[in-house]
């Protein structure tokens, strides 16, 4: 019989980080379904609404308003709506509290699955602009990492809000609170169809914040408004503090 | 040296319920402490409490010399923990996704390959955790607490669920662990599993420790030996009761076995022989046996209940 001696110790930080975001990435990814499915309304939103004339648009370039639009629009589906319902699922199960029951601490659970999330908006991304060049969009590549910056820091606060929902409440209402909240940032985010004006008052909505970086940058290749960078870092800043301050493994 | 484990007066409460009760004991390296009793005992409030996911109400618990809520993500590292059934590892991640996983947290964990080899989960590797018997998930788990080769092991009914085989497999590992200076806390129902494997039992009934030693200890302590005559069934034993001594008794169960509990000293066993004698019975086997742990367990839990 071989005895087995304890040799306790921590991985370094980047390695754990690094592992448990690829496994993260992994499940995401064994879950591809909900991830087209999480494409699918932005991208017939965006044909719909940018190569047709049923809606009437403030802008010229119909087709470049409705790419945009579409991906700011996926990136809240990711991020925060799918985040939240996963992870409330994921506590309910006790997936969160047997990895509390691992060396992986608090805050290097929360970096992983944000860092995930992170990851799969950005593809997703690429993936609708992929779809937007097919059907004719012509995009500006100048600003193109500061775009991945931008989605980077709206995906940072969306999940930081999803971690926060799917700590304070249970699954069921985790679920419709998210849904709900996509609907209404669908429907009033100045995604894809127009919303009344509410002049630098838009820069606090996430989404169209997110949204309207996107346009400055891929299409009018300008770099976008401080105002949407103020919005979405300040989202980001309170998402995290959010998801800092209320995550529990239980 | 600095106990691996050590409670104080520990009470846990739920509300206006009283979980725990002034609970307390100690686990030094390389030995294994058995926590047992029956379901809602408080068994599983004190794992939480000793795995850090609540503090105590009442009392203190030093795990490796450190708080285990105040000083949680320090002390993880050095803890290894199989929850109860396996529970909670991803439904969707497959065996070997998840044991690389807990490897890579740790700086120096064990190899991977052999471990699953030890544990039998070769097979499975490539299964996700959904699609595991209970069995193959229970030894998943407690290759996950292991892997980061921890000084302390808690493992929540490790056997529960498993075949004779994984059960053998299962007790090897705990065996070298504790050869290898781990302390392991265990709780299980299979009280020959405790008799077998702990150093130190310690009962739980209604949050209080109702019993604490060795298994050797507690089943002596209790003084009581049993004697099983299979003889010819329904003799009239009211008559032999009569004769018997105090605190020895005799019952026929089932028929044509005859069991005596008591302190059975010569003169006892000298009396019950020469009734069976004088009645020509025909006894076709006899058998002594020491009282177990389950006896003890038995008694103890329920005079607590009462």
């Amino acid at each position: 019989m071989t005895p087995l001696i304890p040799a306790p110790g921590r991985a370094s930080g980047r390695a754990v980080l690094t592992a448990h975001t690829r496994f993260e990435l992994t499940l995401l990814a064994r879950r591809g379904e909900a991830m087209v499915l999480s494409l699918v309304v932005p991208i017939v939103g965006m044909i719909a609404v940018g190569l047709t004339e049923v809606i009437r648009l403030p802008v010229g370039d119909r087709l470049s308003y409705a790419v945009t639009g579409a991906m700011a629009l996926a990136a809240l589906a990711t991020a925060f709506t799918s985040q939240a319902i996963v992870v409330g699922y994921e506590r309910f199960y006790g997936v969160l509290k047997r990895l509390g029951a691992s060396s992986l601490s608090r805050s290097g659970l929360l970096i992983s699955k944000t860092a995930a999330i992170g990851v799969l908006v950005v593809g997703q991304l690429v993936a609708i602009g992929l779809v937007g060049v097919a059907v004719g969009w012509r995009p500006s590549l100048w600003h193109l990492l500061d775009a991945v910056a931008v989605t980077l820091l709206a995906a940072a606060a969306y999940s930081g809000f999803a971690l926060m929902l799917a700590s304070v409440l249970r699954p069921e209402t985790t679920t419709a609170v998210a849904t709900l909240v996509y609907t209404l940032l669908l429907i009033g985010g100045g995604v894809l169809f127009p919303t009344p004006a509410l002049g630098d008052g838009r820069f606090l909505i996430p989404v169209t914040a997110h949204a309207e970086a996107l346009r400055a940058m891929l299409t009018a290749g300008t770099f976008a408004p401080g105002l949407a960078w103020a919005g979405l870092l300040a989202w980001a800043v309170a998402g995290v503090a959010a998801a800092r301050i209320t995550f529990r493994w239980e | 040296m600095v106990p691996a484990l050590a409670l104080d007066e520990v009470s846990i409460r739920y509300g206006s319920t009283l979980a725990v009760d002034r609970a307390g004991f100690q686990v030094e390296p390389g030995r294994l402490l058995a926590l047992l009793g029956p379901n809602g005992a408080g068994k599983t409030s004190l794992l939480q409490v000793c795995e850090g996911f609540r503090r105590p109400d009442a009392g203190q618990v030093r795990v490796l010399g450190q708080d285990p809520f105040a000083d949680r993500d320090a002390l993880m590292p050095r803890v290894g923990i199989m929850p109860q059934g396996g529970g909670g590892m991803h439904p969707w991640a497959k065996a070997g996704e998840l044991l690389r996983l807990f490897a890579s947290y740790a700086a120096r964990p064990l190899d991977v390959d052999d471990l699953a080899d030890q544990l039998g989960l070769r097979s499975f590797l490539g299964t996700t955790v959904r699609r595991l018997s209970g069995g193959e998930q229970q030894r998943l788990a407690l290759a996950l607490a292991i892997v980061g080769r921890p000084e302390l092991v808690f493992l929540d009914e490790p056997t529960a669920g498993m075949d004779v085989h994984a059960r053998h497999t299962t007790w090897a590992v705990i065996e070298r662990l504790r050869a290898g200076g781990v302390a392991v806390v265990l709780t299980t129902h299979l009280l020959d599993e405790a008799e077998r494997l702990a150093d130190e039992v310690v009962i739980i009934n209604r949050g209080r420790v109702i019993a604490a030693g060795s298994p050797a200890a507690l089943t002596s302590s209790a003084g009581m030996e049993r004697l099983r005559i299979d003889a010819d069934s329904a003799l009239p034993i009211r008559k032999l009761r009569q004769r018997l001594p105090a605190g020895v008794t005799v019952a026929e169960s089932p028929p044509g076995s005859y069991i005596v509990d008591g302190e059975l000293d010569a003169e006892v066993l000298a009396g019950v022989m020469a009734w069976f004698a004088a009645r020509s019975a025909r006894i076709t086997s006899i058998q002594s046996q020491r009282r177990t742990l389950e006896d003890t367990f038995i008694a103890l839990t329920r005079a607590g209940a009462a």
